[in-house]
């Protein structure tokens, strides 16, 4: 239905920045969510992209048209609320033809469609109540109706499920990818939830301090994050970071345990530390493994404190204050606090990030 | 290094509630005492209304009884003499009067109280500018301090604070001490005794009230209302009009009530800007005072009439009135 661009986009309130200049380009279809903790810009950027704010520089092209200082109601796009924006003196039906009526649609076209989406939303029996009898998830139903009742060329969601009550958030959020999947349409949705970003984005776009950190697909930005912002930010816990030294092969803890570095990165760290040099070393809890019996390339650590979690049990393991890690481990493992254990690490699964300027080292693709 | 911890807290589930929800007997006296506080209230500030509306109806002979008479019979002659020009009848006029078959129920009414209709009093023509001049100017000052609220409220203006200080500035002036000043302006513009002066006057002294007061209850209306109106493909304006203007009722209803009230009520600047051509009912009241003697009951009269149409709005606003007085107490 449409693709958006931004080109050097960027807002500033007085000297600040609120968002840096950035490019993005939004595919056709493509469901994108910028992620990023409150205050980093990412709302900011969605409502330039809605013309509710204006940008201080920079060009917004929806399809190829310049939008960049066309009025919010010119540009053909949704815009989901947090707290629903769904008007209190009007009955649910009056709301979601409201936007139809705008276009002067005729009376009987708007009924014909007002019906079609509460069908697809099953909301029929809310017709006729006002917004205010409504619980948090109905009317959120009904914002999305209303959203969905022009088809528009994109939606624009600013965090739709950070007022819904827990249990009604999972649901929701089944629903609007199924929504989006039948609907086809492109999407933008601002959250600060990494588990919801990655649960719905085909693409997320991390932001901190008004830039953007990295963009790429769940997979890529938990798996390979741009720099420490991205590792810490994704995942709960997010990656395990352990500051040491690099030499000859060799990761070496703070407390003096040597872990010998997969194969396949000594080119790229040697390269990047000259060969020795401090380093960051990053591993997601599912990453390590923990054994009792101390055999080849393990770390040495005291098991500092374990939670259950049903499904697992989270280990923290404490391999020389301040560094604690966090590692994931089978649910019936059970050990003592104190106890002393190993851990080994999925070669696969290890990541270095510079010490200085915060970013992944990359390997060579081989 | 091990360590153990112990369980403290119930060792059984708790399922039982021992909370009590209940008034306690001493707090709902409390609330009794109440309501029979505000009713002795509300009774002690009726008084006065209730004292003019006797002495509205009470024959002029008996207005000043010692002591005060609670029972009487009512008769119209307070009235009757507002809205009349009269003249007393010698004994020998009245009883040659009292045979003539031609008298209407006016002329009998005053025949009683000894008293001749000559002509009818420039009051009722002074209620009509009074309603005029208070209606025109509330309306007025209410639309513009609507739109300019709104702009306060949702725009980037430059030095918004000083603006907004200044336009309340106009209020920190005694009307007095303005009065002659308007006065001489006025004479030379050709606005004395004109409508068009008094409605211009009370809409720029209500308009920082409404400005104010207005703002609040704007500032109250969340925007996504209106940003939703806006990417639902409707211009500024039609938000306005269509989501911010509903909502706006009860501050609205608020202040069209608050300047209703001033304007209808202000006396100084009517009393000086105004002779015969506008003058309005506040400052004429005080001059009906009658040929023999102060005449109380038709002073009454007047300012009985006078309460009516703003009770009458204050009613028919009441359910907005409400919540808008109490505005800002409560936070939601």
């Amino acid at each position: 239905m449409a693709t958006i661009e931004l080109i050097q986009v960027e807002k500033k309130f007085g000297a600040n920045y609120a968002v840096k200049p950035m490019d993005l380009t939004i595919r056709d279809g493509e469901f994108l969510v910028l992620l990023g903790p409150s205050g980093c810009g990412k709302t900011t950027t969605l409502r330039m992209i809605s013309g509710l704010e204006s940008v201080t520089a920079g060009c917004i092209k929806l399809n190829g048209r310049d939008v960049t200082w066309i009025h919010p109601s010119q540009r053909d796009i949704a815009f989901v609320f947090q707290f629903f924006a769904l008007y209190p003196h009007m009955t649910v039906r009056d709301n979601i033809a409201f936007p139809l009526q705008a276009q002067q649609v005729p009376r009987a076209e708007v009924n014909r469609r007002v019906d079609e989406v509460v069908k697809l939303l099953q909301i029929e029996h809310l017709l006729n109540s006002r917004p205010g009898a409504l619980s948090s998830g109905d009317q959120q139903r009904v914002s999305l109706a209303r959203a969905l009742v022009r088809r528009p060329a994109a939606f624009l969601m600013d965090e739709p499920l950070g007022a819904l009550d827990a249990d009604y958030r999972e649901t929701m959020r089944a629903e609007i990818k199924r929504l989006h999947i039948d609907q086809h349409a492109t999407s933008v949705y601002v959250t600060h939830d990494q588990i919801e970003a990655m649960a719905m984005g085909d693409r997320i776009v991390v932001m901190s301090a008004a830039m953007v950190q990295q963009v790429g697909t769940p997979a890529e930005v938990y798996y390979d994050p741009a720099n420490l912002f991205v590792a810490r930010f994704i995942g709960s816990p997010g990656m395990n970071l352990i500051r040491g030294q690099y030499e000859q092969g060799q990761f070496i803890f703070p407390r003096g345990d040597r872990y010998t570095v997969p194969a396949n990165w000594r080119p790229a760290l040697d390269k990047a530390l000259n060969g020795a040099g401090e380093v960051i070393l990053g591993f997601r809890p599912e990453s390590g493994k923990v054994e009792v019996q101390q055999t080849d390339n393990l770390i040495k650590a005291e098991v500092y404190a374990s939670d259950m979690h049903g499904g697992f049990s989270m280990l923290h393991l404490d391999v020389g204050a301040p560094n604690v890690v966090h590692i994931r481990a089978n649910r019936d493992t059970d050990f003592l606090m104190g106890e002393r254990v190993h851990f080994g690490l999925d070669p696969a699964m290890v990541r270095f990030f510079h010490p200085q300027s915060e970013l992944a080292i990359r390997r060579e693709e081989n | 290094m091990t360590t153990t911890f112990e369980q403290t807290g119930p060792r059984t589930p708790v399922v039982e509630s021992i909370r009590v929800d209940k008034l306690s007997p001493r707090s709902r006296l409390a609330g009794r005492a109440r309501a029979i506080i505000a009713t002795v209230l509300a009774l002690i500030s009726l008084i006065p209304v209730f004292w003019i509306i006797r002495t509205a109806f009470i024959p002029l002979n008996e207005v000043t009884a010692i002591p005060p008479k609670i029972i009487f019979t009512p008769s119209l002659e307070g009235l009757v003499g507002l809205l009349t020009d009269d003249r007393i009848l010698s004994e020998s006029a009245l009883a040659a009067k009292r045979n003539d078959p031609n008298l209407s129920f006016v002329d009998r009414v005053m025949l009683n109280a000894g008293r001749e209709v000559v002509g009818s009093s420039p009051y009722a023509s002074q209620l009509v500018n009074s309603v005029v001049i208070a209606g025109a100017s509330t309306i007025l000052s209410v639309f513009f301090g609507l739109l300019s609220a709104y702009a306060f409220s949702r725009f980037n203006i430059p030095g918004a604070g000083d603006l907004l200080f200044f336009i309340l500035s106009t209020r920190m002036l005694p009307p007095v001490v303005v009065t002659i000043p308007i006065f001489l302006m006025y004479r030379s513009l050709g606005l004395h005794d004109t409508h068009i002066g008094l409605i211009l006057l009370y809409t720029v002294f209500n308009l920082s009230f409404s400005v104010w007061l207005l703002k609040g209850f704007i500032d109250e209306i969340p925007r996504e209302y209106e940003e939703a109106a806006l990417v639902d493909g409707y211009t500024r304006l039609q938000a306005f009009r269509k989501i911010v203007l509903p909502q706006a009722l009860t501050g609205i209803a608020a202040t069209t009530v608050f300047c209703l009230i001033f304007a209808w009520n202000e006396y100084a600047f009517a009393l000086m800007l105004t002779s015969q051509n506008a003058r309005t009912a506040p400052p004429a009241i005080p001059s009906i005072l009658g040929s023999g003697g102060i005449e109380w009951n038709t002073i009454a009269s007047g300012v009985l009439i006078f309460l009516i149409p703003v009770v009458i709005v204050t009613f028919a606003l009441r359910k907005y009135l409400l919540r808008g007085v109490t505005f800002g107490a409560i936070r939601k």
